[in-house]
């Protein structure tokens, strides 16, 4: 059903809710077509007619400043005309539902919507109920799916190295609440990664993880062994007050990221971090900041795959 | 009131031990006798049940008809209107309704809507605390005395264990049945999917089989040290019958249902993020579904519940977790049933014993069964009829089941309480 929803009768992408259920070759489109827009950033005019006279809402139900405003400029960059809205302070709290949202943002002619919700499913559900010319690009929706953080990281890992069938890669922290590991353990099998590890506490790992195509370690020092990736997730400060994990400073001994833990890994290992980061909780600052450090890579490189996906998506129609 | 006889169906009868072919007659309201014509006879309806099943009416322990304050989603009137088309002639009322069943008063509401309504045979379960908030008893008694055939607290939590002990006790003292889901709050944390593959994958928040099996253990020690009568609704998954089973080896009062969702849905049928799947306890894993169906066929779990639960649109309308649990289930009770049969998890016999005699024994009614001086409470099913669920054969307000545009098989012809013809079915030819 993913998979229908998410593709076309033509097999193009209509909307981008999740990585499961999309190809290999898929994937890889996206990634050669962010390709083409990565080093337009450098040019004088940074912008293509892709989507001109196309209007695109970014729909923020929570909070977020990165992934939004690179949205913003993957949109504009395209030259579509981008509303943002932050309706964790307006609508909802006036108990507008949901589908009442968009019903009303859809009447104003709108082709596309970027959605962040907190609850998993949201952007599904939104993409079942909106009007069929109407794209989905989800930006985040509760624990479930990142997809376009996991793309985004995809591309930057081909960029240092390209051939994923090589590649153990190990996702540190917390699991059990990330849809951006989610994401990027889909996306890593998809393309063939030759190992995807999760390391963090079992408080912190969903109930049977490894079904999701992943080996498990409690214990940085054997699994960052062999390792050619380390993508550090962010710790919200609220694990701390629901009883998952006892301190910040127990954790940072345990599963934080250091010069000496990196060791471990293979010597030209690349350090990867969604962000935002907390210095010192699961990342040390010389890390953070270090030469095997991409963090900082990964955003620039948000604009060019968020502007592969927007344009790929748009495209499905052919009708301007 | 009407002499009614039915002829020619194979008369299925389990607590009478009765399964052959013949007549029922029924007079007053009552059933007269069955097979055998009582001298002076002459009915004043007569229903052929050729190549139909007679069986006892069934007896639904754990339904909620909304209505009042819920009566957006459901009414008295829509419901049972579903109910009779599902062969279902006694149900039981959660005490989650609004307002709560914590007072004498809704309890006497309850039974005038029912009349009202046309459909006398539904028993309130009064809440086992006030409004149903965990922290004080209610006025049990009273409440049975209004009518209320148990107590429970819906689905809400009891606040402590020490409070649970002592609504036990006191219900013990007046012999009054708990009917208890077993759910640890904490443990099940506001999730809305079983704690397995499904939910890691799709991000759901997860209920562990603990949050049931924990709870279940809890009340049992309860219910052996208060001597309390209890029955426990709706289990959903493996350890739970395995505690069932062990409680009764050791001399335990306690009995317990299965909803029929349970005993054919599982995880794995769940379609990503539809919320016609969204239901507490949620759909677990397939072990779960067959140790389920075992616990029925080898009599741990006596009952089967529709667990009905009519919603409206909006209700289901949202992300997964954000939608409201619960399946409108009365209509495809008996097809479902029956598909049980046809797997060979269970005898038909076993089967509408588990939807009329053995409820009505938990219940300790006197119905149930085809028994000559008890309420003639019949259902007549054609086993073979294939029937869509559409909204054309549907009755309930809600449609939110997953069965939706499915072909069952086994449809509800005619439904009979308390000699009265509450269902027949028109068959187009």
């Amino acid at each position: 059903m993913i998979d229908n929803l998410q593709l076309n009768a033509e097999g193009k992408l209509q909307h981008f809710l999740s990585i499961e259920g999309l190809s290999k070759d898929l994937l890889t489109e996206i990634l050669d077509t962010a390709e083409s827009f990565a080093d337009m950033s450098e040019h004088k005019v940074k912008k293509v007619p892709l989507l001109r006279g196309k209007t695109i809402v970014n729909l923020f139900f929570e909070n977020s400043t990165r992934t939004r405003t690179t949205f913003e400029l993957a949109a504009t960059r395209l030259s579509a005309d981008v509303i943002s809205m932050n309706i964790a302070t307006s609508a909802t709290s006036k108990g507008e539902s949901l589908l009442d949202t968009i019903r009303n943002l859809e009447s104003m002619f709108v082709d596309m919507f970027v959605v962040r919700h907190a609850l998993s499913g949201a952007a599904h559900f939104i993409a079942q109920q909106t009007a069929p010319h109407i794209s989905v690009i989800n930006a985040g929706d509760g624990q479930h799916a990142h997809p376009t953080q996991a793309m985004l990281d995809m591309f930057t890992i081909r960029q240092l190295k390209p051939d994923f069938s090589k590649l153990r890669v190990a996702i540190i922290g917390d699991i059990l609440h990330s849809r951006v590991a989610r994401s990027e353990i889909q996306a890593l099998n998809t393309l063939g990664a030759a190992e995807v590890r999760v390391i963090a506490p079992k408080t912190l790992l969903p109930a049977h993880v490894e079904s999701l195509g992943v080996s498990v370690f409690h214990d940085l020092t054997t699994g960052l062994k062999d390792i050619d990736v380390v993508m550090m997730l962010r710790l919200q400060k609220e694990r701390m007050t629901s009883a998952l994990l006892p301190s910040e400073s127990e954790y940072f001994k345990c599963f934080g990221l250091t010069e000496e833990k990196l060791k471990i890994a293979k010597p030209d290992a690349i350090v990867m971090h969604p962000g935002p980061i907390n210095r010192g909780v699961e990342i040390d600052s010389k890390v953070a900041d270090g030469p095997q450090s991409v963090i900082l890579k990964q955003v620039s490189n948000g604009i060019a795959v968020r502007m592969a996906i927007m344009a790929m998506a748009m495209q499905k129609s052919g009708t301007a | 009131m009407k002499k009614i006889r039915i002829d020619h169906g194979r008369i299925i009868d389990p607590a009478n031990d009765i399964d052959s072919k013949g007549a029922v007659y029924i007079a007053d309201g009552k059933i007269v006798s069955v097979i055998d014509e009582p001298s002076g006879f002459t009915p004043d309806i007569i229903i052929d049940a050729s190549d139909k099943i007679v069986c006892p009416g069934f007896i639904d322990l754990s339904t909620r008809l909304r209505d009042m304050g819920h009566s957006r989603k459901a009414t008295f009137k829509s419901e049972v209107l579903a109910a009779a088309s599902a062969g279902v002639t006694t149900l039981c009322l959660q005490p989650d309704t609004a307002p709560v069943i914590d007072t004498p008063a809704v309890a006497e509401l309850i039974r005038e809507l029912a009349q009202k309504a046309g459909y006398p045979q539904i028993y309130a379960i009064g809440a086992l605390t006030q409004k149903l908030d965990g922290t004080e008893l209610s006025s049990m008694l009273s409440l049975n005395q209004a009518g209320c055939i148990a107590v429970g607290n819906a689905n809400r939590p009891v606040k402590n264990l020490l409070i649970l002990r002592r609504a036990m006790e006191y219900a013990a003292s007046h012999d009054l049945l708990l009917m208890f889901r077993a759910n640890d709050f904490d443990l099940g944390n506001n999730g809305c999917a079983h704690e397995g593959v499904f939910a890691t994958r799709y991000g759901l928040p997860s209920i562990p089989e603990a949050a049931e099996t924990i709870a279940l253990a809890q009340c049992l020690e309860l219910a052996e040290l208060t001597g309390c009568r209890v029955h426990f609704g709706q289990l959903s998954c493996k350890r739970s019958v395995i505690k069932i089973h062990q409680a009764k080896k050791y001399g335990l009062m306690v009995s317990a249902d299965v909803a029929i969702h349970q005993l054919h849905l599982t995880e794995n049928d769940m379609r990503p993020f539809d919320s016609a799947y969204h239901v507490l306890p949620p759909l677990r894993t397939k072990a779960d579904k067959q140790y389920l169906r075992q616990g029925l066929a080898e009599g741990t779990l006596n009952s089967i519940c529709s667990d009905h639960q009519p919603h409206d649109l909006d209700a289901k309308l949202g992300a997964f977790p954000e939608t409201e649990p619960g399946m409108s289930a009365l209509e495809t009770l008996l097809p479902l049933m029956l598909k049980l049969v046809a797997q060979h998890a269970i005898t038909l016999a076993q089967g509408i014993a588990c939807l009329s005699a053995n409820p009505a024994r938990v219940l300790r009614l006197n119905s149930g069964a085809l028994t000559p001086g008890f309420s003639a409470d019949a259902c007549i099913f054609d086993p073979e009829l294939n029937w869509q669920v559409n909204s054309e054969n549907w009755k309930s307000q809600g449609g939110n089941t997953p069965f939706w545009g499915q072909t069952l098989k086994g449809r509800v012809t005619h439904t009979l309480q308390a000699g009265k013809i509450i269902h027949w079915l028109i068959e187009r030819g």
